[in-house]
C-alpha cells in the first residue's frame, strides 16, 4: 500500500526519518535543511518516534555525536547543508573510516563566501572525496525514496559506509511536490533490524575505536576503505531493484531520458535534470534528437557505465552545478571525461546555477544547440563554458 | 561511598601496562585513578592527545574498557553521541535497562580550554549524564610544548618562549572551571593527580551524579614543565600547598575547598622548581613573579568568598 500526499522536500525526508525511526538523530538548524529537522523534532515532541534527539550547538558536534551514536550500536541519522556540512568536513572522514553507517540528509546549498543560502552542489562535491556514498535526488519522491534507500546501503555488511543523500536548497527543500509515500510497516521491514558491528556499550567485549594508525597501517586502512566503496555499486543496484518491488518506482546508478537513440545528451544531476527533460522534449519536438542522462550514484562513480551509457552519442555536455577553481571545468565534467579518455565522444563542460541563478529551459536548450554545431563543425570551440552568467 | 585503598588495591588494572607515555608522566596515572572508580562499565572518549597517542598505537591498545577517539576537539560531542545511543536503546529495550553505564570524556587542556571548548559547553549544556575529564598540564604537549590558554603567566613554551623583549606567557590562565560551573551543572570539581584520595572520591561522586559532571585535574607534565621527572606527583602538590590550583568542589550550587594549607606558600617557592619560569629569576623580572602571586591569591580569596557565600545562601534558602 502506498498513499499519495503532497509534501515539500524537506518534509518528505522527515517522513522518510519518521518511519525509518532511527534511535539517535543529531540536530542543528541550517537554511535551507531547517524545516526537516523542525517536522522531525514534532514528530519526538509528540512521542510518534523512539528517536535520541542530540540538539548539538554546531554541525561539527552534530557529526561528531553522530559518530559516538553509531560505534554505541544506534542507528543514526543526521542533516544539513552548506557551511554546516563544511563544519562537518573533518568528521564526515573520521565516520567513513571507522565504517559508521550513518545516514544523512544535505539540502544542497552554495558555499561562503560570499554568502548566500540558495542552491548550488559546491557543498556535497566539496565532499566528494571523504568517503562517503551520495546519491543525488531531482525532486522530493527520489529524496523520500533515496533516504529509505540508504539506511539498506549504508548497513550492508560489504559496505558499512555514511551515506547521504542530496536533495536542492529550496528547489525541492522548499517546494511542495506530490508524491507517494509507503506504509510505514513497508518501510519497517524493508530497512530491518539495524545490526551494529562495532558496539562500544558491549563492555564483555571492549573495543577500542580510532587508534592511531602510523606508516606501517594507515594505507592498509585507507585501502580497504577503497574496496568497500567499490562494493558498495552493485549493493545500491541490489537495494534499488528491491525498493522498486516495494514501490514501483525504478532506480539504478543514473537515470537515461531518451537517450538510447539521441544524437546529443546532457549529463546533470539535481533538479536540473526536471528542466533538463523539458529541454529534451522541446528540442525532440523540433526534430533534434537530444537526451538526458541524470546521475543519481555520485559516489561510488559510476564511469564504466556512464560511458558505456553515452558511447553512441557524438557529443555530450556535462552541467556542473559547483566550481573547481583552478581546474577548467566542474568536477562531473572532469571525471566523466577521464573515462572517456580514447573514445571519440565531444565532451563541453557547463558550468551553470551557482548560489541558485535559475536555469530556465531555454538555457539547456541553448546547450544542444551547442552541441548540434560541435557535431556540424566536426570540433567543439570552447569546451569549457558557463552558462546564465553575466560576463 | 568513599573510595578506600583496600577496595583498590583488589580491582583489575583496566589500562594495560606497555604504553607509551613518557616515564614519570602523570597522565597515566590520572587515567588510572578514574578507571579504579569507573570499573568496567565504561565507555571512554579521548581527544585527540599525549594519553589519546600514547595508549592507542595500531594494532596495540591499552585500554580494556570500550574506547573511542574521533578527533581533537570534539570527545564531548563524541561521548555525548555515545549517550544518546545508550539512553535511546535503554528506552527502547534493545539493551538492559538495569545495566548502569559510565561515559567519560577526556581531554587534555589544549582539547578542552581550547579547540575542544565548544564542544564541551555544548554537552554540558545539553546535561547528558557523562563525565568531562580535563587532564591540565597548562600547554600543548603532545605537539612539542606550545601555549593554550590553560598556560600560567609568566610560563615559557615554544609558542611563547622568554627571549630578550618577552618573557614568556603575557596572560593569565583561563579560569576553565569556573567557566564550567557557569553552565550550572549538577557537578564540577578541581583535583590534583598527587591527591589520589580526593580525586577518586570526586570521580566517584561525578559518576553517581545524575546528568553532566566536570572534573579539572591537574596532571603536571615533566618535559613541558622542565624539572627531574620522578617529581611529577610532587610538583603537582606544590601547586596545591601556594594555593595556585586550589582543590575545591562545586555539588548542587555548594562550593567546598577540600585542601586549605595551615600554612600557605608563597608561589615563587612552586615556580623556582620548574625551568619553564626560570627566566623569570633574572634581574628585572621580579614584577613578573608579584603579579602572579597577586593573581593567586586574589584567585584564592575570591574561593574562600565563595565557599562561605554559597553556604550562607542555601542556609537563607532552606525552608523554615
Amino acid at each position: 500500500m502506498t498513499t499519495q500526499v503532497a509534501l515539500t522536500g524537506n518534509d518528505a525526508v522527515a517522513e522518510a526519518f519518521r518511519q525509518i525511526n532511527p534511535d539517535v538523530a543529531a540536530v542543528y538548524p541550517i537554511t535551507p535543511q531547517t524545516e526537516l529537522m523542525h517536522a522531525f523534532a514534532a514528530f519526538a515532541a509528540d512521542g510518534a518516534i523512539d528517536t535520541e534527539l542530540v540538539t548539538v550547538e554546531s554541525e561539527h558536534s552534530a557529526m561528531s555525536a553522530c559518530v559516538g551514536a553509531s560505534a554505541a550500536g544506534a542507528r543514526t541519522v543526521t542533516a544539513s547543508s552548506s557551511q554546516g556540512l563544511a563544519l562537518m568536513w573533518e568528521v564526515l572522514y573520521i565516520a567513513s573510516s571507522y565504517r559508521l553507517p550513518i545516514a544523512a540528509a544535505m539540502v544542497n546549498r552554495a558555499l561562503s563566501g560570499p554568502i548566500n543560502i540558495h542552491c548550488d552542489h559546491s557543498d556535497t562535491m566539496g565532499a566528494r572525496d571523504c568517503g562517503w556514498i551520495q546519491l543525488f535526488s531531482e525532486g522530493s519522491q527520489e529524496a523520500y525514496d533515496n533516504m529509505i534507500q540508504a539506511i539498506r546501503i549504508a548497513e550492508h555488511k560489504d559496505v558499512l559506509l555514511p551515506t547521504m543523500i542530496t536533495l536542492d536548497g529550496f528547489i525541492i527543500s522548499h517546494t511542495m511536490e506530490a508524491l507517494e509515500i509507503l506504509d510505514d510497516d513497508q518501510v519497517k521491514e524493508f530497512i530491518g533490524k539495524f545490526e551494529p558491528v562495532t558496539n562500544l556499550l558491549d563492555v564483555e567485549n571492549p573495543i577500542t575505536m580510532g587508534p592511531l594508525h602510523l606508516t606501517d597501517f594507515y594505507f592498509e586502512a585507507k585501502r580497504a576503505q577503497a574496496e568497500a566503496m567499490k562494493r558498495a555499486m552493485p549493493v545500491i543496484l541490489e537495494v534499488a531493484e528491491e525498493y522498486s518491488k516495494l514501490s514501483g518506482r525504478e532506480y539504478g546508478l543514473f537515470e537515461e531520458y531518451k537517450l538510447s537513440d539521441a544524437d546529443v545528451a546532457v549529463i546533470v544531476l539535481g533538479s536540473a535534470a526536471g528542466t533538463a527533460k523539458v529541454a529534451v522534449d522541446n528540442l525532440r519536438n523540433r526534430g533534434i534528437k537530444a537526451g538526458l542522462l541524470k546521475l543519481r550514484v555520485y559516489r561510488p562513480f559510476p564511469g564504466d557505465q556512464i560511458i558505456k551509457a553515452i558511447a553512441h552519442v557524438p557529443a555530450v555536455a556535462v552541467m556542473d552545478r559547483s566550481a573547481s577553481f583552478g581546474l577548467d571545468g566542474g568536477p562531473v565534467f572532469n571525471e566523466v571525461r577521464s573515462f572517456a579518455y580514447g573514445r571519440e565522444i565531444k565532451l563541453i563542460s557547463y558550468i551553470y546555477g551557482l548560489g541558485g541563478r535559475d536555469v530556465p529551459a531555454e538555457h539547456i536548450e541553448s546547450v544542444f544547440h551547442d552541441l548540434v554545431k560541435a557535431i556540424e563543425a566536426g570540433k567543439v570551440e570552447n569546451v569549457y563554458n558557463y552558462l546564465g552568467v553575466r560576463e | 561511598m568513599a573510595v578506600k585503598l583496600k577496595d583498590i588495591s583488589k580491582n583489575p588494572e583496566l589500562l594495560a601496562p606497555g604504553h607509551r607515555a613518557c616515564p614519570g608522566c602523570a597522565g597515566p596515572t590520572v587515567l588510572r585513578q578514574v578507571l579504579h572508580v569507573a570499573g568496567k562499565n565504561t565507555v571512554i572518549g579521548f581527544a585527540t592527545g599525549c594519553m589519546e597517542v600514547a595508549t592507542t598505537i595500531f594494532p596495540y591498545t591499552a585500554w580494556r574498557v570500550p574506547y573511542i577517539h574521533n578527533a581533537f576537539e570534539n570527545s564531548a560531542a563524541t561521548i555525548s553521541g555515545v549517550e544518546a545511543a545508550y539512553q535511546s536503546l535503554r528506552r527502547q529495550g534493545k539493551i538492559d535497562s538495569d545495566k548502569k553505564m559510565n561515559f567519560i570524556a577526556f581531554g587534555g587542556d589544549g582539547g578542552t580550554y581550547d579547540i575542544g571548548f565548544q564542544s564541551l559547553s555544548g554537552a554540558m549544556e545539553r546535561n547528558h549524564d557523562m563525565l568531562y575529564i580535563c587532564y591540565d598540564n597548562e600547554a600543548y604537549m603532545n605537539t612539542g610544548i606550545q601555549r593554550s590558554s590553560a598556560t600560567p603567566k609568566g610560563a615559557a613554551t615554544n609558542t611563547a618562549p622568554a627571549g630578550k623583549v618577552k618573557q614568556g606567557k603575557d596572560q593569565n590562565r583561563k579560569d576553565l572551571t569556573a567557566c564550567i560551573i557557569a553552565h550550572d551543572i549538577p557537578y564540577v570539581a578541581q583535583a590534583s593527580v598527587h591527591n589520589y584520595l580526593d580525586f577518586m572520591n570526586k570521580v566517584q561522586t561525578a559518576l553517581a551524579t545524575e546528568g553532566a559532571a566536570f572534573i579539572n585535574v591537574l596532571a603536571p607534565c615533566h618535559r613541558g614543565w622542565r624539572f627531574p621527572m620522578e617529581q611529577s606527583i610532587d610538583i603537582a602538590r606544590g601547586a596545591t600547598e601556594c594555593c595556585f590550583w586550589p582543590i575545591f568542589e562545586v555539588k548542587d550550587h555548594i562550593w567546598k575547598i577540600n585542601y586549605k594549607p595551615k600554612e600557605k606558600k608563597p608561589v615563587v617557592d612552586w615556580l623556582k622548581r620548574q625551568g619553564r619560569f626560570k627566566h623569570l629569576f633574572k634581574p628585572g623580572n621580579e614584577h613578573i613573579i608579584e603579579e602572579i602571586q597577586a593573581e593567586a591569591d586574589r584567585k584564592w580569596e575570591e574561593l574562600l568568598g565563595r565557599e562561605a557565600s554559597s553556604r550562607k545562601l542555601q542556609e537563607e534558602m532552606q525552608p523554615a
